[in-house]
């Protein structure tokens, strides 16, 4: 997998968008709104969001793992400083940061 | 466990009275139908359920044990799990497995926040506490706490990374290799992987 023709490279720093889709989306609300990084590119892939009603011919989307530090996640809660969540988010979520 | 509560999570199965299940009945009127419409014949049903319950953990003992003796397995794993997981017999019916490796300062743990997602083609289906909402929510958010609850108590030293498989991606969790591994025959090494390890509840 490349990053030739892609937003974004390994790491960047990315945002994650708050979209307020309704329906079958995949980017759980406590990740949006948070800033990580790139750390690997998965390849294209169907968005689920025009799966879950049956649009099955496209585009694919590209797909990205991005890495999120837990102390900035849950910023009340006690967490270890350097523990981490790693997600993957679709290109259309995010933004350059 | 805060997971043994049965008001923690919804009951995965509801019998009535007389011991039916809500969920079978259903099940069995669409098969009906079905198999009626000719869409479906009963082989067909029985051959499915056969190729769900095939696959197990002894597949992901399978892939450990030959990386922790084959560094160079090891290594093309960590790149691209799918291809090196069906280089050995395994087939996978996921997009790509990511195989994260724990080592000496690193603990990956394995999780899906919003459904059950997991690599049934390898692993089989998850168990019932990986679907729980408590196990989906907490592992999020405290996983330390959820992993001392499985008794795996990390010190400050060892790092934790959650690996929330919400989109494309399956997640396995490469467990660090005893210490006496290279006295142990393969077949002792792939004993000493279990489920929970694969899934990074233990360490």
């Amino acid at each position: 997998m490349t990053f030739a023709d892609k937003r974004f490279a390994v790491g960047d720093h990315v945002h994650v968008l708050d979209l307020g889709k309704p329906g079958h989306v995949r980017i759980p609300m406590y990740i949006r709104h948070h800033t990580g990084r790139v750390v690997q590119y998965c390849g294209k892939y169907l968005n689920p969001e025009d799966l879950s009603v049956g649009r099955t011919e496209g585009p694919a989307v590209d797909l990205y793992r991005v890495v999120f530090a837990q102390s900035d996640l849950w910023s009340d809660d006690p967490v270890a400083p350097n523990d981490m969540l790693v997600i993957e988010i679709y290109d259309h979520w995010l933004e350059r940061a | 466990m805060a997971h043994d509560h049965a008001d923690h999570h919804d009951a995965l199965i509801v019998e009535d009275d007389e011991g039916n299940l809500e969920g079978q009945i259903v099940i069995d009127a669409l098969r009906d139908v079905l198999i009626e419409k000719g869409l479906l014949t009963a082989q067909e049903v029985t051959a499915e359920i056969a190729k769900l319950e095939a696959p197990g953990i002894h597949q992901g003992a399978k892939i450990v044990a030959k990386a922790w003796t084959d560094p160079d397995y090891k290594r093309r794993l960590l790149e691209d799990g799918k291809s090196c997981i069906q280089e050995i017999g395994i087939a996978v019916g996921e997009a790509r497995i990511i195989v994260v490796e724990n080592t000496e300062a690193v603990h990956n743990l394995i999780t899906c926040t919003l459904c059950s997602c997991y690599p049934r083609s390898i692993l089989g289906q998850p168990p019932s506490w990986y679907i729980s909402k408590a196990y989906r929510a907490r592992t999020v958010r405290e996983p330390r706490a959820v992993l001392k609850e499985f008794g795996t108590e990390l010190g400050e030293n060892v790092d934790v990374i959650v690996h929330d498989s919400n989109a494309d991606m399956r997640y396995l969790v490469l467990p660090q290799a005893p210490a006496d591994v290279t006295d142990l025959s393969t077949e002792d090494l792939e004993a000493l992987v279990t489920r929970d390890h694969l899934v990074g509840v233990t360490r």
